[in-house]
């Protein structure tokens, strides 16, 4: 077994290894510290020419990346809190999102910015946000969440390796310490991709032995965990059988494996632990609404109310969708046909 | 071409070319925004002129000088404003957005700092032996990005030239509105050396780019060049809220054209001043019937 934080550091110690022009920057990441969240444990004593460390400027290192990007290394920025991702929007948004289109497909910015988002650490209002919503929809920038579900080192291996462009790598704090589940090693559910995508795939998954499915649940990162506790209580609990489909790439969006899935279940709930405004949910929901017309019988969202993210253990769990809450949105989606 | 008569040369194909833009712009052959570089002339060339092949040029938003003096295409920076398949960026950048060989321009201001640093880095580690050379105006040191990119310049030792082309206004905003202390106390806090010159003579320009470029390539360490210099024109087609007799005076006191064109014998003169008129004329008339991208509008 290993753990996802494990997972990640293989996954860029194998870049590093694999090709020169792999080159990391943040804040803090040398050894013996090894970065805030120990992802690059090892790898600054492994490659001391190629792991730097950088003064507190994520957008001065951002925009100096987008640079090496473009002239041939293949820089990984780390972002030490997610939350702190907002200064690093303009070079993300305004250069290297734009450069390969706007210079006419001449040139590519194959540069990757990893940062861990979300909260139920009692971390507080500016370091506990999910705000990857702010990067979703914007041309040329591709944002990939990883989960416990299949290889998320091999995922970040991908992102840094085997594409070109501006890549956003979402990592939820509490993803770290969860083990990596493969279709080996789980238990009373299976797990199997589903859809086209070859990079950044997504996963199905389903209770052992269960009826068809009823309702789809969709979510990615740490929310997918939730939601897979979520789909496990509901099979055992209410007899509701639904099965949930974890995404990897969230933009550019490629719905269809949920599509093929709301298509038999005709109902949908997202889940994600951003705020529920115009999140990544409202998107999902969108598209399905697109393509399924009235096949689309009842739909909801679970998300973050919408205040700042408090520290205190009491009111963050309030804010921050939980477990029950999505069973409770299930419920009230009505997906019972046994009853 | 004697080296003084090829800078005369490069100095007046900008001229003619931004003035070609400003007046068909009033005659609608160009459509969006531009930021032409009349009187700044000699701030591209004197620099430029002093590169060589693989060396790097990150721009600004007023980019047509240092395109054109990098060896850039007439017709297709005219395709580029007037929306041609055959632009520099096949009509996708604009004015402001060009690309082509090692040239590089965007329009955010500030962001060009930390990309350059980040180029001239790049460049560094691979082994390559080429210097980076960043142009930013007054106006853009208000932005904290660029402090972030001098930190990290010197920190890292960027092979990395800053110009900063002080024409003392951004925008409509002149420089005693928007700039504290003094620019060369900016670039000095950092540890990057500087020079600062006050001429529009491509002459001078160059022999002290020259020396620069040569310590950029030789102590692969940052250095600074500060330009004080003047803008001719409105700061984009017709915004000029400067007093007219203020301008004036620039042109009498600051033209490159005539600071270095004096030196030239008269004939030699009015030769390249033919051939350029000639060649930029062709050159838009070219772009004119030259496919729009995209298809017919
Ligand atoms: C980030 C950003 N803010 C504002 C602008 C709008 N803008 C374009 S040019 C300009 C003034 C720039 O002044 P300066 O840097 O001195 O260059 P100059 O125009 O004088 O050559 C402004 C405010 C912009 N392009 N980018
Ligand atoms: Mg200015």
């Amino acid at each position: 077994m290993t753990s996802v934080l494990d997972a990640l550091n293989h996954g860029l110690l194998r870049a590093l290894t694999d090709d020169p022009r792999v080159v990391l920057l943040g804040e803090d990441i040398l050894d013996p510290y090894g970065g805030a969240f120990k992802v690059t444990r090892g790898l600054s004593t492994a490659f001391p020419q190629r792991v730097l460390t950088t003064p507190v400027s994520e957008a001065g290192m951002t925009g100096l990346a987008a640079g090496m990007a473009l002239r041939g290394l293949r820089p990984v920025v780390e972002i030490m809190f997610g939350d702190f991702s907002t200064l690093a929007v303009d070079p993300l948004v305004n250069t290297a999102a734009k450069l390969r289109w706007m210079y006419n497909e001449q040139v590519s910015v194959p540069l990757v910015v990893r940062t861990p988002m979300g909260g139920r650490r009692g971390y507080g209002p500016t370091h506990s946000q999910s705000i990857e919503k702010l990067f979703l929809g914007v041309p040329g920038l591709r944002v990939v969440a990883a989960s416990h579900f299949g290889d998320p080192g091999e995922l970040l291996y991908r992102a840094i390796l085997r594409q070109d462009d501006p890549l956003v790598f979402i990592e939820h704090k509490l993803l770290y310490g969860l083990q990596v589940i493969d279709a080996a090693a789980a238990s009373d559910f299976e797990i199997e991709r589903t859809g086209s995508a070859e990079l950044f795939p997504a996963y199905r998954l389903t209770v052992r032995g269960a009826p068809p499915p009823t309702l789809t649940l969709a979510a990615y990162g740490y929310m997918a965990e939730l939601a897979r506790q979520a789909l496990v209580r509901l099979a055992y609990e209410r007899e509701l059988f639904a099965e949930l489909i974890v995404l990897t790439q969230l933009a550019p969006l490629d719905a269809a494996p949920i599509l093929e899935s709301v298509s038999r279940t005709s109902r949908l709930l997202t889940a994600e632990e951003g705020s529920l405004s115009a999140g990544w949910g409202a998107e999902v929901l969108a598209r399905c609404s697109e393509s399924l017309g009235n096949r689309l019988a009842a739909a909801g969202r679970v998300a973050a109310v919408e205040t700042p993210i408090p520290a205190a253990a009491g009111l963050e769990r309030s804010t921050l969708p939980e477990v029950d809450d999505i069973l409770r949105a299930a419920e009230k989606i009505g997906a019972h046909p046994h009853v | 071409m004697t080296d003084a008569l090829a800078l005369y040369r490069s100095l007046v194909l900008i001229r003619r070319f931004e003035e070609t833009i400003l007046a068909e712009y009033r005659r609608g052959a160009f459509s969006g925004t531009t930021h032409t570089y009349t009187g700044q002339e000699a701030n591209a060339v004197g620099v430029i002129s002093n590169l060589q092949p693989n060396d790097i040029v990150v721009s600004n938003h007023r980019c047509h000088g240092h395109f054109l003096a990098y060896g850039g295409d007439p017709r297709a920076l005219f395709g580029e404003l007037m929306g041609r398949a055959t632009g520099v960026c096949g009509g996708r950048g604009g004015s402001q957005h060009l690309h082509w060989r090692n040239f590089y321009s965007n329009g955010i201001l500030g962001s060009t700092l930390p990309l350059a640093t980040g180029i001239a880095l790049a460049e560094k580690m691979q082994g390559r032996q080429t210097i980076t050379v960043v142009f930013a105006g007054d106006g853009a040191l208000g932005e904290g990005s660029i402090y972030e990119a001098f930190n990290f310049a010197s920190l890292w030792s960027a092979p990395l030239l800053i110009v900063i082309e002080n024409n003392q206004i951004a925008q409509t905003t002149p420089i005693t509105l928007g700039l504290a202390g003094s620019i060369a106390g900016r670039l000095a806090a950092f540890g990057i050396p500087t020079r600062e010159l006050d001429s529009s003579d491509v002459l001078e320009i160059s022999s002290t780019a020259q020396t620069l470029i040569t310590d950029v390539r030789q102590w692969q360490r940052p250095q600074a060049l500060i330009l004080n210099t003047a803008r001719f024109g409105p700061h984009s087609k017709s915004d000029d809220t400067r007093p007219a007799e203020m301008v004036d005076e620039l042109r009498r006191t600051r033209d490159p054209l005539t600071l270095h064109g004096t030196r030239l014998e008269a004939a030699a003169r009015q030769t390249v001043d033919a051939e350029v008129e000639a060649l930029v004329r062709s050159a838009f008339e070219q772009a004119l019937i030259d496919p729009p991208a995209g298809g017919a509008i």
